[in-house]
């Protein structure tokens, strides 16, 4: 399949548009709205579910027909013993009936369960498109205070469980209604006691399997939280494995495995009993029926009030309707995990992006470069105290503003308002007199960058990681950041050099090859204002200051805000911001702070212990 | 960003040539040969404690056939001898019942035993298979720990603890299976030969065929499930990058670049779906052809009397089950790859070597050991031929702080992680406390050494209990006055449940000080009589710092101290220093005799570098002491 990029585009807004026209439904039960939601592909759904109608009917005519066999070659049905000819021939017919019937049924329920799970998939496509859109779409505060493991969880089973509702719960329904409804009239229609006897373990079974099903469920939601402990002790031990060693405590975690591997396998065995006690009385209750069945039809066949044939049929029309019977616990479990799995996804689909574009926002109009905060205010979502007040100050391009506090004190909070991570709660921030609330997103992201501390590594190339925000930058761009983050010597000294896999599952840096790999990502886009939060906070004094140096000389007319704790990185800032609680409670440079002798004074004296006292009580 | 790329994205029409989303996967084999005899013997050697219980369930299951096969043949029975034709005997008809009435007795008794037996031992299998892993784990030496990655080790701990399993479970079945299969053959031979020729003369077409499509068919399923697990982790990256994702503005891209992962997924489905479902019309026709040919030639057979009509229905009972073996043993074909390759890579995780094991004469450190460390002409290296650390002797006085310093590379974490045997020495002797720590017990030598890693890792759990986990014993007084004394007990008692504060993973709530100040308390609570200590590079904001570094002095207060040191702070502080270079010592003495002999120390310390691993190699080289400040 070669679809051009702009047709893939065109599909791709469709299938968001999909699961959004889905939403008006909001009022509707979480079914409805996954109903809807497969209407929307109306050809296959409809295809599926005809499919369905047909097989289940040809289904029904398969015992009425092997019944006549069976009474044609009894020759019950030919009207003189003579013709054999005759009875010859009706067998001819109806083996060929029966023929093409098979043959149909298996085309119809190839169609069936082809469009019932193409429907599936295409609807999963749709899903997880918009998940995913929504949850990069998410603003920080929302990322904040759902774990990540709950989203990869919904973004996986709660997608499936949902997007199989179409052909495990309605049209498994649609053929259970026929087979069963239809299956009824007719075979109480030919003979009302035998009939019933033969539907009577439907009750039963297709109670026993709902119940059963609806109990496997729980138990197995149980045993996979059980399991998933047990793979966080195995994960953190075989992680953590020197300090294991270290402390020599591998009897006490085997322990802990043994006690917490012994719950679930009592689970497992438990699910196991559930499951087999049901399969068992299934089985006995079907055959307790055909026994019935035998016994009184056996009885009428002898007194000759009902041929084989028949009696054949109604056999063969019990087989026939065995299974899907068992698989009405299966359809029941789909109705409920269809429900659970869409409310959640539903809740996330819902969520208001809090930080977006305005309508009508315009693209920054960068001229000079001039940050300014006026007044400005944050409180976090359902925090009591304000992380920030009142905060005043302006950097012009060239300048640099450093700001410094104790932990906790909201230093990060002002990185992350400057490029909408969050929005200010009192006060304004504007680039060059316009207020960043009022221009794009993306616009704002370019001109503003934030080097963050714990920056993620994407799991691919070096390379790939620095050009993470320009995947068109050319090698020496790349190379260019590198060097002025003083990484490049490292990288091409690496047997792979910048194709090197790094991130969670690649080679390991260490923290300081990591903060620079940021930095390097950073600097490739040539940001109007470079945020430093914490950035080079494990990148030794010396080789920070050659990263400071190499950017000044690349672009001397930008404003930087350099956050750090260290106060070498930023002593030479035009202006030193002192953050507590929130609040600038000194500023000025750093002689003028100095000469204040107040909090910043102290902490700098802070910086320069006097060292001889360090390991003293160890000699004593 | 360039014009160009600014109006490519809008366009769709070019890919970013630097763009991945969750691309980077290690591929592993899914399938293996069918059968290895070695695979198989190491398998049931984990079964055989339970090979009652799989004797057992074989014998269940082939009872359980035998009443499946028996049905039909009682209703045929039923309606020749009991009902048709004017012939009627109800004797008949009532033993009949009663056979039946036994009959699914037997087949509810042998089915719920069959299932729950085999259930039970499978899973317990998997258990026994992952703790035998576990375990070994423990045990094995850190050099493989070292370059094998968490993750591949968990998935052999799940996933192909998982197939095994899975295998397990449907081998009983299967066996099942041949048994169904052969009593149909035999029954529908025995019942009318010629008819039965007929009709099994579709059971080879059913074979031929899955044969051509069981390879294309697993490829495609092959296929959907790979799909699948780069789509899931395209979007677990997505997830946990987020913040980087919105700063970099590359929502726009990653959303491209996902849409063609889960289209990708999409398609794989939809063709796997194809394959799935193209041998339901195959099977049905077959079902079809053996029904008619049933019905045309059995029923002339009836019509000429040749042949009784309950056979005809017999026959046509036999159909409906015909090809439910075969299926399900084709694709046991599969499941049995699948095994065996599993059970490969576990063989592999059993099968390394535990290098470092406890002496059969190995005796207990003494209590009253008088706590010193002794390298005696050390050589170690972990691939043979390239020692990390040649011909080391020092000795660590009882009570004496020692700090290791040198270039990285130099052999400082090696040396320290001698002390604790995490490796044996491939020539010399350590002691500890005046015994070779290959003669005295593990556990006995782990009683006496306290160790706090570069990285403080902690557990899951609550600070209590990560703060007692060397000595699980230790009493809540305890464990509160430790935290005092490194003085971490101020935080603690601010985090929302004080010392029952849960930690997320590896402590993530809690900042990196916080995490160090947490593994000195454990390190206190251990209250060994050596402490082995790997300072911490990473800066630290200066108010936490100023509180580790003031724990660092408790901590090694009346102890044997081994420090690798960072921080000019400590090794100044150190009753001696001893200088490594690739493995070397090179010279060792404290802080103002080194900087007198103007050798390595005194050249690395006027550098200035804030920690001694942060110096270029070339500026070590180099020789020449440059003063940069």
């Amino acid at each position: 399949m070669t679809l051009t990029a702009a047709t893939r585009a065109e599909q791709r807004e469709t299938s968001l548009a999909h699961v959004k026209a889905a939403g008006w439904g909001k009022g509707l039960g979480t079914l409805a709205r996954i109903t809807r939601l497969t209407l929307r592909h109306p050809w296959q759904a409809s295809a599926a579910v005809l499919a369905t109608l047909v097989a289940a009917t040809l289904q029904l005519v398969i015992p009425r027909l092997l019944g006549r066999a069976v009474d044609e070659a009894q020759g019950i049905l030919s009207a003189n013993a003579d013709s054999a000819v005759a009875a010859q021939h009706a067998l001819l017919i109806t083996a060929a009936t029966l023929l093409a019937v098979s043959v149909l049924r298996g085309l119809f329920t190839m169609a069936q369960n082809y469009y019932g799970d193409s429907v599936g998939h295409h609807l999963g496509y749709e899903l997880r498109l918009a998940t995913y859109e929504k949850l990069q779409r998410l603003s920080f505060s929302f990322h904040d205070k759902v774990h990540t493991g709950d989203l990869i969880t919904l973004g996986i089973l709660d997608i499936e469980g949902v997007r199989m509702f179409f052909n495990t719960g309605l049209v498994r329904m649609v053929l259970l209604t026929v087979l069963i409804g239809f299956g009824a009239i007719l075979l109480i229609s030919t003979d009302p006691l035998l009939g019933l006897l033969s539907l009577s373990f439907v009750p039963f079974v297709a109670w026993r399997s709902s119940v059963t099903q609806l109990l496997l469920r729980s138990t197995w939601l149980e045993l996979q939280e059980r399991l998933a402990v047990l793979t966080r002790v195995m994960d953190e031990n075989l992680g953590g494995i020197r300090v294991v060693r270290a402390f020599a405590a591998q009897a006490f975690e085997l322990s802990k495995f043994d006690r917490i591997s012994e719950g679930a396998l009592n689970l497992a065995h438990e699910r196991v009993l559930i499951r087999v006690r049901n399969t068992s009385a299934m089985n006995f209750s079907f055959f307790a029926a055909m026994g019935l069945v035998l016994w009184v039809g056996g009885g009428r066949v002898a007194a000759g009030t009902m041929t084989v044939g028949t009696l054949a049929s109604f056999l063969t029309f019990m087989t026939i309707l065995q299974m899907p019977v068992r698989q009405l616990g299966l359809m029941v479990n789909s109705f409920a995990r269809a429900s659970t799995c869409g409310r959640r996804l539903f809740e996330l689909l819902d969520q208001e992006i809090t930080i977006a574009d305005k309508p009508g926002a315009k693209p920054l109009e960068l001229r000079d470069g001039v940050l300014a905060f006026e007044g400005v205010g944050f409180t976090y979502p359902g925090a009591e105290k304000p992380a920030l007040v009142g905060i005043d100050f302006t950097a012009r391009p060239g300048q640099t503003i450093g700001i410094v506090g104790p932990p906790g004190s909201g230093k990060s909070t002002i990185a992350h308002l400057i490029p909408r991570f969050y929005d200010v709660s009192a006060g304004r921030i504007t680039i060059d007199g316009q207020d960043i609330r009022d221009v794009t997103l993306q616009s704002l992201r370019r001109a503003v960058g934030v080097v963050q501390q714990d920056a993620f590594l994407f799991t691919t190339s070096i390379e790939n990681n620095v050009a993470y925000g320009d995947p068109w930058a050319e090698e020496q761009r790349i190379a260019r950041a590198a060097e002025s983050a003083q990484l490049h010597d490292y990288i091409v000294g690496l047997p792979t050099g910048y194709g090197t896999i790094v991130g969670e599952r690649g080679a390991s840096l260490s923290g300081g090859q990591r903060q620079r790999l940021t930095i390097a990502r950073s600097l490739i886009l040539r940001h109007a204002i470079l945020v430093f939060d914490d950035s080079t906070a494990a990148v030794d004094a010396g080789t920070e200051q050659r990263i400071r140096a190499a950017i000044r000389a690349h672009a001397a007319e930008r404003a930087t805000l350099i956050i750090s704790h260290r106060l070498s990185s930023l002593m030479h800032a035009d202006e030193i911001l002192f953050i507590e609680d929130g609040r600038i409670v000194e500023r000025g440079t750093h002689a003028e702070l100095l000469a204040a002798d107040g909090r910043y004074r102290a902490l700098h004296d802070l910086q320069l212990p006097p060292v001889e006292d360090a390991l003293q009580g160890a000699a004593e | 960003m360039s014009i160009r790329s600014e109006k490519a994205i809008i366009a769709g029409t070019e890919r970013p040539p630097r763009a991945v989303v969750g691309s980077h996967r290690e591929k592993e084999e899914i399938f293996g040969a069918v059968y290895d005899p070695k695979i198989v013997r190491r398998i049931w050697s984990f079964v055989a404690p339970y090979r009652g219980q799989v004797y057992l369930s074989v014998a269940a299951v082939l009872v359980f056939t035998l009443t499946q096969l028996a049905i039909p043949l009682i209703i045929r029975t039923a309606i020749d001898s009991g009902m048709a034709g004017g012939v009627a005997d109800h004797a008949v008809l009532v033993s009949c019942a009663l056979a039946f009435a036994a009959t699914i007795l037997v087949n509810y008794g042998a089915s719920y035993l069959q299932e729950t037996v085999v259930g039970s031992a499978a899973e317990r299998v998997l258990f026994d298979m992952r703790r035998a892993m576990f375990s070994h784990l423990q045990r094995v030496s850190l050099s493989f720990m070292d370059k094998t990655e968490v993750g591949r080790l968990m998935s052999r701990l799940q996933g192909d603890v998982n197939s095994m399993q899975e295998f397990m479970e449907t081998s009983v079945l299967s066996i099942g299976d041949i048994a169904l299969l052969a009593g149909i053959v035999v029954v529908l031979l025995w019942l009318d030969p010629r008819l039965g020729l007929l009709t099994l003369a579709t059971m080879p077409v059913l074979f031929i065929v899955r044969l051509f499509w069981l390879p294309l068919a697993k490829r495609s399923f092959m296929e959907a499930h790979e799909t699948s697990s780069i789509a899931n982790g395209a979007l677990a990256e997505g997830i946990h990058g987020v913040r980087t994702v919105q700063s970099m503005s590359r929502q726009r891209v990653n959303f491209e670049l996902y849409d063609e992962k889960v289209r990708a997924h999409r398609d794989a489905n939809l063709l796997a779906a194809k394959y799935a479902q193209v041998m339901v019309p195959i099977v049905d026709t077959l079902t079809g052809i053996a029904m008619a040919t049933v019905i045309v030639v059995g029923g002339s057979m009836v019509l000429s009397k040749s042949l009784d009509i309950g056979v005809m229905v017999a026959f046509l009972f036999y159909i409906q089950r015909f090809f439910d073996p075969i299926r399900s043993l084709t694709l046991q074909y599969s499941v049995m790859q699948r095994a065996m390759a599993s059970g490969q890579r576990i063989s592999e995780v059993l099968d390394v070597p535990v290098d470092v094991t406890d002496k059969a004469d190995a005796v207990a450190l003494p209590e009253d050991m008088d706590g010193s460390v002794e390298f005696r002409k050390v050589t170690f290296g972990y691939v043979p031929g390239q020692p990390v650390l040649h011909d080391v002797s020092f000795r660590v006085n009882p009570g004496e702080t020692v700090a290791l310093v040198g270039p990285t590379g130099s052999g400082k974490t090696s040396a320290m992680a001698l002390v604790h045997r995490f490796y044996d020495v491939t020539s010399g002797q350590v002691l500890v406390g005046g015994r070779d720590v290959r003669d005295v017990t593990q556990d006995s030598l782990g009683r006496h050494i306290a160790m706090v890693l570069q990285e403080p890792f902690l557990f899951s759990g609550t600070v209590f209990d990560n703060i007692r986990y060397h000595k699980t014993e230790a009493s809540r007084a305890e464990v509160i006055s430790a935290a005092k004394a490194v003085g971490a007990h101020e935080f603690i008692m601010q985090l929302p449940k004080g010392y029952d504060s849960e930690l997320e993973q590896r402590g993530s709530n809690i900042s990196q000080g916080q995490r160090q100040l947490i593994s000195f308390a454990r390190a206190l609570v251990a209250d060994a009589q050596i402490l082995v200590l790997d300072e911490a590079t990473a800066n630290i904001d200066s108010y936490t710092e100023r509180q580790i570094q003031k724990a660092l002095a408790i901590l090694l207060k009346g102890r044997t101290g081994l420090v690798i040191a960072h921080r000019l702070a400590t090794i100044r502080g150190a009753d001696r220093i001893i200088v490594l270079q690739n493995g070397t010592l090179v010279e060792q003495g404290n802080h103002d005799a080194l900087m007198q002999k103007k050798g390595l120390y005194a050249r690395l310390y006027s550098m200035n570098y804030a920690s001694f691993d942060d110096i270029p190699a070339e500026l070590i080289a180099g020789g020449a002491p440059r003063m940069t400040s």
